[in-house]
């Protein structure tokens, strides 16, 4: 008796405890921290730009204007008090053929995103499947697949990039196939060290006793272990992927000039550094917003999903 | 151990292999190397001329016999001579060579001597203001294009501050302070990525050692702190990083391409980018062979510092 009254009183002790209701601030805080709100929020922002790119843009991104020759951004407005005629403000300045430098950042995103993604589902998913051969499968087929990455990951890659991309024409479908090959190395290790220990678990021994086929076995029991791996794996690599592309077109080897990338304004910035510094530095910070975060966001989903792959 | 190392070796020889067999055919696809020998202007060339040339270079025979015959070569040290400059393959890239370890070098001394204390500094004041700075650091140093660090630092440095040249390197020039300065940018432009990765595996790996039970018996028995920290968990925090060490100085490979292309760097890096555009094969192939072979050994030694570092690691 005396028992039950005690544990009563703890329960309404309990209950008199004034809940506080946390703040505003605090809760804001709270989201923050455990989810990568800015970072998605920015990656939005550019996924929208790229697929509505020819709704936002301001101007035509090839449209050149003599007048607007390295126009400024729009806080100079000296510049455009001076010039009445000019019959559009260039928001973020103007290239050296008077180009408006917004709308082809805004039309060079979707470029790069396409590469960036494409290749790397190309890289991803010929990489899942030999890693998943690898690792279940074992013997000859292992070896040789293991020592084909081990070879491949010898190889100079930014060299015969542009020797590549010079030998075979350059083009979106070049740069493509050239990143996917930069991107299925390292997934294949990881699947192949994955799968080898799926391989010996119950489960699939029994899946195997009650019949089975191997395709079942590695669809059904082997892909869905893996998928963890692959998804924070392929999110890690989107940022290097971005670099890679911008740096094959900033070297001129990327995809042909006359198409919008943020490494081709880059490059043509450089030469006017030290008259119209916006023409290289924005694109520049465009590419650095993109992968600084698709890093956060990989960042957050190796966290939750994968620990294990921590020293990456 | 010996048995690893044989293979180890063994495969690096497939990769020289198929680094040099992938140029060769790549180059050789690029269109008739015989009209690149045809000097400007040379509409005199006569018939006899090219056939002559067709021999020289064994152009007549099919590809994977001139692929042997230019390996045969190789084995001997002859790399060949370049198409424009009618020169050694060999004695050019040792020329160059010269300009790309300095460059290397300095951006590996900048990467240790900033990334290793930096980490270390901000696993020990974890979640202060350093910390936060160390994060900041490599967060931009992974996300930042290397051609773009170069290019906001010519534009700080040299044409906004005018302290710092904008690129090139002054050979005639006395070291300190020309030459010197010059190498200022390029070698924060290169050092900075691997900076970050140094910052980041010192953080986490000191992390994890200053969690650890020897650090807490150490403390428990009244070390002081830095003794702590440096003689304990230092020394076995270092493992990560000198691991990747070789690894990081292969990026700079890869790194000095890029960097050399935005400071106008005399190094291997621009040598091969000119040397693709010039289509000269000769000289591409023996950059690419010497690329290859410092990839190959630089992945070995990492394999082996594993061990050396830490005695822990077998091979089977």
């Amino acid at each position: 008796m005396a028992r039950s009254v005690a544990i009563e009183d703890a329960a309404t002790a309990e209950r008199n405890v004034q809940y506080q209701r946390p703040t505003l601030r605090q809760q804001t805080w709270y989201v923050l921290r455990r989810w990568p709100v800015l970072p998605l929020f920015v990656l939005a922002v550019f996924i929208l730009m790229s697929i509505f790119a020819n709704l936002i843009a301001p101007q035509e991104p090839w449209r050149q204007n003599l007048r607007g020759r390295a126009a400024p951004p729009f806080w100079d407005t000296q510049f455009y008090d001076d010039n009445p005629r000019l019959e559009q403000r260039y928001i973020l300045g103007g290239d050296h053929v008077g180009r408006d430098i917004l709308s082809r950042l805004i039309h060079g995103t979707r470029i790069s995103l396409i590469i960036a993604t494409l290749s790397l589902a190309g890289g991803v998913i010929v990489g899942t499947t030999l890693g998943l051969m690898a690792g279940y499968f074992g013997g000859w087929l292992d070896e040789l697949i293991s020592r084909a990455v081990d070879v491949w990951n010898a190889l100079p890659f930014l060299l015969i990039a542009i020797l590549a991309a010079i030998t075979f024409g350059q083009s979106v479908t070049n740069v493509v196939v050239l990143l996917a090959l930069a991107a299925w190395g390292g997934v294949v290790r990881n699947v192949r060290a994955e799968v080898l220990s799926l391989r010996t678990r119950e489960y699939v021994d029994s899946s195997r006793v009650s019949g089975a086929s191997t395709a079942r076995i590695l669809l059904r029991h082997m892909l869905p272990g893996v998928i963890n791996t692959v998804v924070v794996l392929a999110t890690l690599r989107v940022g290097g992927l971005i670099l890679a592309e911008a740096s094959l077109s900033f070297l001129g080897a990327g995809v042909p000039s006359s198409s919008v990338t943020w490494g081709v304004m880059v490059s043509e910035g450089r030469q006017f550094l030290n008259t119209a510094w916006w023409i290289a530095v924005f694109p520049g910070v465009a590419i650095l917003l993109v992968v600084m975060s698709i890093n956060f966001v990989g960042d957050w989903l190796r966290d939750r999903f994968d620990p294990r792959l921590r020293q990456l | 151990m010996a048995g690893y190392m044989a293979q180890r070796i063994v495969f690096g020889v497939m990769s020289l292999v198929a680094a040099t067999l992938i140029v060769f055919v790549l180059s050789r696809l690029q269109g008739d190397p015989l009209l690149l020998y045809a000097k400007p202007g040379g509409y005199g060339v006569s018939e006899e001329q090219i056939e002559a040339l067709t021999k020289k270079l064994a152009l007549d025979r099919p590809l994977i016999v001139q692929y042997f015959i230019w390996l045969g070569g190789v084995i001997q040290g002859d790399f060949g001579q370049t198409i424009l400059a009618e020169r050694d393959v060999r004695t050019v890239v040792f020329e160059k060579l010269g300009a790309t370890i300095q460059l290397a070098l300095t951006g590996w001394i900048f990467a240790t001597l900033v990334g290793v204390p930096l980490g270390v500094l901000s696993a020990v004041k974890r979640g202060s203001v350093w910390d936060y700075a160390g994060r900041t650091f490599a967060l931009f140093g992974q996300a930042t294009p290397v051609f773009f660090i170069g290019i906001l630092g010519i534009l700080f440095f040299a044409v906004i501050l005018d302290w710092l040249p904008a690129g090139s390197r002054p050979v005639h020039e006395p070291f300190w302070p020309a030459q010197f300065k010059a190498l200022i940018l390029p070698t924060v432009a290169l050092g900075w990525l691997p900076a970050a990765t140094y910052l980041r595996l010192t953080r986490s790996s000191m992390l994890e050692v200053l969690d650890s039970e020897y650090i807490k018996l150490a403390r428990a028995k009244g070390v002081t702190s830095n003794w702590v920290i440096w003689k304990h968990a230092f020394r076995n925090a270092l493992i990560a990083p000198i691991t990747v060490s070789a690894l990081i100085m292969i990026g700079f490979l890869e790194g000095s391409v890029i960097v050399e292309a935005v400071f106008a760097w005399p190094g291997i890096g621009r040598l091969a980018v000119d040397s693709i555009q010039n289509n000269d094969f000769p000289l591409l192939t023996g950059v690419i062979f010497l690329f290859a072979i410092l990839y190959v050994v630089g992945s070995l030694v990492a394999d082996l510092t594993y061990s050396l570092v830490d005695p822990r690691i077998r091979y089977r």
